[in-house]
């Protein structure tokens, strides 16, 4: 009894802890939500179709890129796909915080993947290398909120899209970039982060000029794992810590 | 159902494949080779560089300068406090330079 006690209040205070990590996250995504549910509107979508779109992708570039090219009237299964290439990064995400949450039951890892956004990722793993246990409560602390936010911003950027002032001069175009960046920065103590970020923005810059977008971040990224995998494992401080 | 409808249902199910789908593949292995977990430990950087530079390199004076306070300020304060300066400088800057 005592123990399930203490557990249970443990689990709650690790998911507020959760929670207050999630806000930067929310009030960062909280334009991009709105401006999202104003876009598919403008694009043909209904209210419901808008709120819909994001409760089950969850995923704000990849829906952006989906709706640019629903108003463009581009074919369904292009679209898809073209949602799926912007998404694919999550696939990197997901085979590293797997090794983080093998540890839960299923039920809980399969609604742990489904939250799996960039922040989430890079705040959980940031968590797991700072050797802490990366544990659902705390988890779902951290995704929740910005999950039910996202939601509910693109519900009320579809209704009151239209009334959204001057969105350059509030910088709302470029607060994701400022944030990844601030991500970027986070993990600048692990081994080979300069040459990773070196080849990746490198490897992106130029994809983006030639192939273009949203190509270019599955090649930019590739190019920083596959430089981080060619380097001898003692400069990757792989081999040290076994 | 409306073709908007099948859309969303394709793209979240294929969405949800990526989120689930590395950890899948990954798991079938029980030795991880150092390589592959070089590669795993690199993919955080690596993936949201590609978010930034192509961006920062398109972008202007107020841009850069949001940027590099941001970066600054991150050596240092948390990443809400660095989020913040950022935010603070790209607005302003934006007032002056457009």
């Amino acid at each position: 009894m005592a123990v399930e006690a203490i557990s249970e209040k443990s689990a709650k205070s690790d998911f507020w802890d959760g929670v207050r990590l999630s806000m930067p996250v929310v009030v960062a995504a909280a334009p991009f939500g709105l401006l999202f549910g104003a876009i598919a509107v403008d694009n043909g979508f209904s209210v419901l179709e808008a709120t819909l779109m994001s409760a089950l992708i969850f995923g704000g570039a990849s829906q952006m890129v989906g709706i640019e090219l629903f108003g463009q009237h581009v074919a369904p299964w292009l679209i898809v796909l073209s949602i799926f290439a912007v998404n694919f990064r999550h696939v990197l995400y997901s085979a590293s915080i797997g090794r983080r949450i093998a540890h839960w039951p299923v039920i809980q890892q399969a609604l742990g993947y489904f939250v799996l956004t960039d922040p989430q990722f890079a705040v959980a793993e940031r968590k797991a290398e700072a050797g802490e246990t990366v544990g659902f409560a705390w988890y779902m602390g951290l995704g929740l909120p910005v999950y039910v936010f996202w939601a509910i911003e693109s519900a009320l950027g579809a209704v009151f899209g239209k009334l959204i002032p001057d969105t350059h001069a509030l910088g709302i175009d470029f607060l994701l970039p400022i944030y990844f960046l601030g991500l970027v920065m986070g993990f600048r103590k692990r081994p080979l982060w300069l040459p990773v970020v070196i080849a990746s923005a490198a490897a992106s810059i130029v994809a983006h000029k030639t192939v273009g977008s949203p190509w270019h971040v599955s090649i930019g990224a590739a190019a920083g794992v596959l430089l981080a995998v060619i380097l001898p494992p003692h400069h990757s401080g792989v081999e040290a810590k076994r | 159902m409306s073709t908007t409808l099948w859309i969303i249902i394709a793209a979240a199910v294929a969405t949800y494949l990526t989120r689930v789908g590395g950890h899948l593949v990954i798991s079938r292995f029980d030795h991880i080779h150092p390589r592959v977990e070089a590669g795993l430990n690199a993919v955080p950087a690596a993936v949201l560089t590609t978010l930034v530079a192509p961006a920062a390199l398109g972008a202007g004076p107020a841009e850069w300068a949001a940027l590099i306070v941001a970066a600054i300020v991150s050596l240092r304060g948390g990443l809400m406090a660095m989020f913040l300066a950022g935010a603070a400088v790209l607005i302003l800057a934006r007032q002056f330079v457009g």
